[in-house]
């Protein structure tokens, strides 16, 4: 069991940088995903990535959990580089990603898809010998997961995905990545499927894991809910990150309009504490 | 339900702001229909088991004293071995949302390299009947191989093999048959699956005398198959890799987003499938006496027949082996029943297709489920 409630992070400041991506290129023949691109992820942080369709942030997210391997550039976690070749390799560094599709198997049970590729054994000769899954400890941990993080509607562990609602789903799918990610977790369109109050679950349940020390990567296109949530903004554009805002210094509207362009990216310095406002150093050749 | 309550209301303490009006966790209208369709959905081996029962008590009437005699009953169970011990293996396969439409022809191979190597060759039988295992085995992973590493659709590819193993089955045993007494003198271990047994000695054995088990006649081979049915159910429902098979057919890019290797889990199960068609091969040359190059001609149909009936979905995920078990019980007893209600064998055939259809409109009606 201590192996799977690994939520206890090494200490350090609030300034410390959990995730980092510099330099980052991925070109798709003649297109170009990533150009030169920035990202960092502090501890116990929100961050949201927001931007355009066709921005690259969607590739960028994918290099940082594994998915696809960046041309050039360098991604460091807790300050080493890493060099995740699968979605695997980033998940056994303490990487989950909670996919838009929930990456969930429909017909198998809410404690078969926690478990779903790193199930556990029972002890003893059961396990070694016959491979016996150890289904009341897979069950027990489900459900003391799910509890933990409120989605008790949830009553039969054993129930299939299929017969869940969506945000029922969402929270099966970040339970798991709250139970198995002990170093960030990465969210993509969360609520994009999801009624009103389903959202609102999912956001509860984000502030939720924030408050159990495991910083959040938000991907959305749903300007309220990460204003809402998000500690910092990063705003991506044509490949690259153009600037990181302060969601309480920014209004939706600004934000939108530098991610389409609308806008000049703001200069460093020139509103707010730059603790919580940078700029993407290719700011200006963008322009 | 009351905890479901509850549990509401904890949940929805952090809804403050939230809008009264849209849409509640909570399932209002759940008609008859709809309970039905959850239990199912939860339980689908009740179906098979139902209509297997139904089908019972309906020839049970219709042919009085004649069908449900232990007799009868044996000779059920004992025509079903073989199509079920190839559904089983089918069922592995069609889980992973595949079909395999050559095991009928790895059985007959794997029949004639045991049966051929070990009379015609005269190879002592403990290399001839491994050699046939190890022959199915290779069947299955050639399947595998093609599935996984050239991304072939497996209808196309079992399509291939069936051919390619119908040839070389004509290759190697030049198209001869091998008799009872020769067998018999060789290899006689091959032919000891088809030994029958009656169940009442088994009581008299442990001491007990049991006169409802008067009259059944069983095989080795019946046996084999439910020893095989229950290693094969507690693969499927107790093991990572069972739940692996399952995930694999349900969803593949879920499956491998969680970290399963998809291709090695395809690769073991038509491996495994293989394998199994082979220990069917030792059931089929004890069952006819001898080996025969064409015999089992329908066993490939009838495999699918057994797993459709048995509730097995074919677009994967979902089924199980207790259930293909059952599917080739319920066509055993409608095909002896309807023989024995006196009706024509052309009927036996139009109520098997009935079933099939049936059987697959019940899936698609369970898949539409959710919340």
């Amino acid at each position: 069991m201590s192996e799977l409630t690994n939520m206890s992070l090494p200490t350090g400041n609030a300034g410390d940088i959990v995730l980092e991506g510099r330099g980052l290129n991925k070109r798709y023949g003649r297109v170009v995903a990533l150009d030169n691109a920035d990202f960092n992820l502090r501890r116990n942080e929100i961050l949201a990535v927001i931007g355009d369709n066709g921005a690259g942030k969607s590739t960028l997210i994918k290099a940082l959990c594994g998915a696809v391997i960046p041309d050039s550039g360098e991604i460091r976690l807790d300050g080493q580089p890493v060099h995740f070749k699968s979605p695997m390799d980033a998940r056994n560094a303490g990487i989950e990603t909670v996919y838009q599709n929930l990456a969930l198997s429909p017909a198998l049970s809410i404690a078969d898809n926690m478990f779903l590729g790193r199930e556990l054994r029972k002890p003893g000769w059961t396990g070694a010998l016959f491979r016996r899954l150890d289904r009341t400890r897979m069950a027990k941990i489900a459900r003391d997961k799910l509890s933990e993080l409120g989605l008790l509607t949830i009553q039969n562990i054993n129930q299939s995905v299929e017969t869940l609602s969506g945000g029922q789903r969402q929270g099966v799918a970040v339970a798991r990545a709250a139970a198995f990610g002990s170093r960030v977790v990465i969210m993509d369109e969360p609520t994009a499927a999801l009624g009103v109050k389903e959202s609102r679950r999912v956001l509860e349940l984000m502030l939720d894991v924030k408050k159990r020390g495991l910083p959040i990567v938000l991907i959305s296109h749903n300007m309220p809910h990460v204003f809402e949530v998000a500690d910092r903004i990063h705003i991506h554009r044509l490949g690259k990150r153009i600037a990181i805002i302060n969601p309480k210094e920014f209004s939706m509207s600004d934000a939108v309009a530098i991610m389409t362009g609308a806008m000049k990216p703001p200069v460093e310095g020139a509103t707010g504490p730059t603790q919580h406002y940078q700029v993407g150093e290719e700011a200006s050749q963008v322009q | 339900m009351s905890d479901d309550a509850a549990g509401s209301a904890t949940a929805e303490t952090g809804l403050k702001g939230a809008a009264g009006d849209v849409a509640s966790f909570e399932e209002d209208r759940k008609g008859i229909v709809r309970t039905i369709q959850g239990i199912l959905h939860e339980y689908p081996t009740l179906i098979p088991l139902i209509v297997l029962v139904v089908g019972t008590v309906i020839f049970a009437i219709a042919a009085p004293g004649k069908f449900l005699s232990p007799l009868n009953l044996s000779v059920v169970l004992q025509q079903v071995t073989i199509v079920a011990i190839l559904g089983m293996a089918q069922t592995l396969v069609i889980l992973t949302a595949g079909i395999d439409l050559s095991v009928g022809l790895i059985m007959i191979l794997a029949s004639v390299v045991m049966g051929r190597t070990a009379v015609a060759y005269g190879v002592p039988v403990w290399i001839a009947f491994p050699l046939g295992l190890l022959a199915g085995l290779a069947c299955g992973f050639l399947n595998g191989l093609l599935v996984t590493a050239l991304r072939l659709p497996p209808f196309i590819v079992t399509l291939g093999t069936w051919s390619i193993f119908g040839a070389l089955n004509t290759f190697y045993s030049n198209s001869e048959t091998i008799r009872s007494q020769d067998m018999e003198a060789a290899a006689p271990f091959l032919l000891w699956l088809g030994k029958l047994f009656k169940l009442y000695d088994i009581g008299v054995f442990f001491g007990l005398d049991l006169p409802w088990l008067r009259g059944w006649v069983v095989t080795y081979g019946s046996v084999l198959m439910i020893v095989l049915a229950i290693v094969l159910s507690y693969i499927l429902g107790r093991t990572a890799f069972g739940r692996h098979v399952y995930a694999t057919g349900d969803d593949p890019d879920a499956a491998r987003l969680s970290g399963i290797n998809t291709n090695r889990v395809l690769l073991a199960v038509y491996a495994l499938a293989g394998l199994i068609c082979a220990i069917a091969a030792w059931v089929l040359i004890g069952r006819i006496g001898g080996v025969s190059p064409q015999a089992g001609q329908t066993a490939n149909l009838d495999s699918i027949t057994a797993v459709v009936i048995g509730g097995t979905s074919l677009f994967g995920g979902r089924g199980s082996i207790i259930g293909t078990l059952f599917g080739a019980l319920i066509v055993g007893v409608f095909r002896n029943g309807l023989a024995l209600s006196g009706l024509a064998l052309l009927w036996q055939d139009f109520a098997v297709g009935v079933l099939i259809i049936v059987a697959v409109t019940i899936d698609q009606w369970i898949r539409k489920i959710s919340a």
